[in-house]
């Protein structure tokens, strides 16, 4: 007789196990050897701290009461527990604080889409170290980490958090049409996007353009400066933030697998300045992202720049196969 | 975004794949690509083939509503289909990225000609019952306007159902109207307007940028 597990999970078995089992000691192999020791922080949190951290509701977690009535919810992502964990516990230490985690988090899904409640999410979180030598330390162990499981093809997408935001400040549009503007961007609905801008009095001819076309603008360090002949103070800042990061990427060696990217807008809301998108070109999803979340930390009474990554552990195994399978494909 | 179960398997290298949508879109689409220098006329014959080589690309054809699934886990890099179909799907994650400009049609709320039982059942009985093919875009509509229905979906000619009492009124897309009008329908609202739209998977639009931008500019229709 078989017995129903809610769709979104599932059982693991022996054989994938022991790949998963062995993909998780590769990565966390790199993640000591970069000096992040490995953290683990209950499942189950107070709604009220992961609330705290996400800054907007809706992400929904999984959420309860107790047998005392108090709200409790299943973690969404690590970042949030180890901003919570460092500021409690490390807050009169030295920076910079390296962690590390592999753990399950859990997300809503919607229904018929094979989507999964529970997700395998490893990564690194490193605390009290600032833009640009802490994003680049990051992006450093997430190339690092991509190499050592066999992706050595995988491309880091580097955007900029903080650059529409500040474009549409500068620009002056507020309200109902800067929120539209944002979603559509991203959805990265670009139809949508050229009816929003439209719908917006009073924005001149060059503002219009440069909403436009940032989004389209992806690829090597051209990039930045196809940017920048847009114009704008906003946009001046964030080429010059994206730009010394580069530089500093290019030095490590890590640059050539980077593609800036101004189209970039995670969906998390506490991201600040810097954030990446991990894919790899066996897949059609991305395996992972992350970023710098500059205010997190301080949301639990701590402050400090703060930057970090997280793989989805299913999909990267997923990659790895893929990968696998097209060498092989390729030698016969 | 949450992760999928479902393996999103692509193969990078080699042509791009687009997807193309049989049915109203089906000739306007072909015309489009035979004025981008792409030879259609294998597919206009009567071919059963499924996927066509043509232009540099490979050429996948199916079901309009089944283009943003392809396109999502990146069986297909690019596709082409109807805004109705995308705002009908709006939990798949694609990217629009381009105005086809062809295929216009509307999304309509409609009742009996000179009937006016929609209204009514709304006034006595709180809510109208409403059949449709599009039960996301209905449901979204009635809950944005702050209107009550109960939403029916049926899989064929929609028509039907207020002509034999199974709804009050439908939600479907119209052209040019000949079909509500042959049947003692019309218009009470205009819910949505649709073109074919050009949409990317994430991914590709990422990793393939220099040929999905490529094939955007050949394709954007000239500004009338």
């Amino acid at each position: 007789m078989i017995h129903p597990i809610p769709p979104g999970t599932r059982d693991i078995l022996p054989d994938e196990m022991r790949e998963l089992r062995a993909l998780q000691a590769t990565l966390i192999e790199v993640f000591e050897r970069f000096g992040y020791g490995q953290v683990a922080t209950p499942t189950l949190e107070y709604d009220e701290v992961l609330q705290r951290g996400e800054g907007r509701s809706g992400v929904g977690a999984y959420r309860f009461f107790d047998e005392r009535g108090e709200l409790l919810a299943l973690r969404s992502d690590m970042t949030i527990p180890i901003a919570r964990l460092v500021a409690g516990r490390f807050a009169d230490a030295q920076p910079p604080h390296r962690f590390s985690y592999v753990g399950n988090a859990y997300r809503i899904v919607r229904p018929q889409r094979g989507q999964v409640r529970q997700f395998l999410h490893a990564g690194i979180e490193l605390l009290g170290s600032p833009a640009p030598e802490g994003t680049v330390d990051v992006l450093e162990v997430l190339s690092a980490s991509l190499d050592a499981v066999g992706l050595n093809r995988a491309v880091l997408g580097l955007g900029d958090a903080d650059l529409y935001r500040q474009l549409l400040t500068e620009l002056g549009v507020e309200g109902d049409h800067r929120t539209r503007i944002l979603d559509r961007l991203a959805e990265h609905n670009l139809v949508g996007l050229e009816m929003a801008v439209d719908d917006v009095e009073g924005l001149d001819a060059h503002g219009r353009e440069t909403l436009l076309r940032l989004p389209g603008l992806r690829g090597g360090a051209e990039v930045l400066d196809q940017a920048r002949e847009l114009g704008g103070v906003a946009v001046e800042r964030a080429t010059q933030r994206l730009q010394q990061t580069y530089d500093l990427l290019v030095e490590r060696g890590v640059a050539g697998r980077v593609q800036l990217d101004l189209s970039l807008l995670r969906d998390l809301g506490y991201y600040t300045g810097a954030i990446v998108e991990i894919y790899d070109p066996a897949l059609g999803h991305i395996l992972g992202g992350g970023g710098r979340y500059d205010d997190l930390v301080g949301r639990f009474g701590s402050a400090m720049p703060a930057a970090g990554f997280g793989l989805y552990l299913e999909r990267v195994h997923l990659a790895q196969m893929e990968e696998e399978r097209l060498t092989r494909e390729g030698k016969e | 975004m949450s992760p999928t179960v479902e393996a999103p398997r692509r193969r990078l290298g080699g042509p791009l794949k687009l997807a193309i949508p049989r049915g109203a879109l089906w000739g306007e689409t072909l015309d489009a690509l035979d004025r981008i220098g792409v030879d259609t006329s294998e597919m206009r014959g009567d071919s059963r083939s499924l996927v066509f080589d043509a232009g540099g690309m490979s050429l996948v054809t199916m079901r309009p509503s089944d283009v943003p699934t392809y396109v999502e886990s990146g069986a297909a890099d690019l596709g082409i289909t109807g805004k109705d179909v995308l705002l009908e799907h709006t939990d798949r994650i694609v990217y629009e990225i381009l105005d086809l400009g062809y295929g216009a049609c509307r999304m309509v709320l409609a009742g009996r000609e000179g009937d006016e039982s929609l209204g009514e059942t709304e006034r006595r009985l709180g809510g109208m019952r409403i059949a449709t093919k599009y039960p996301r875009i209905a449901e979204r509509h009635f809950e944005e306007t702050g209107h009550q229905a109960e939403v029916i979906e049926v899989k064929g000619s929609v028509e039907l159902a207020p002509l034999v009492g199974l709804a009050d009124g439908i939600v479907d897309l119209v052209a040019t109207g000949r079909t509500l009008k042959e049947n003692g329908l019309e218009i009470r609202e205009e819910i949505a307007s649709s073109t074919a739209r050009l949409v990317a998977n994430r991914i590709s639009h990422k990793l393939r940028a220099a040929e999905v931008d490529d094939l955007v500019e050949r394709l954007r229709p000239e500004k009338s």
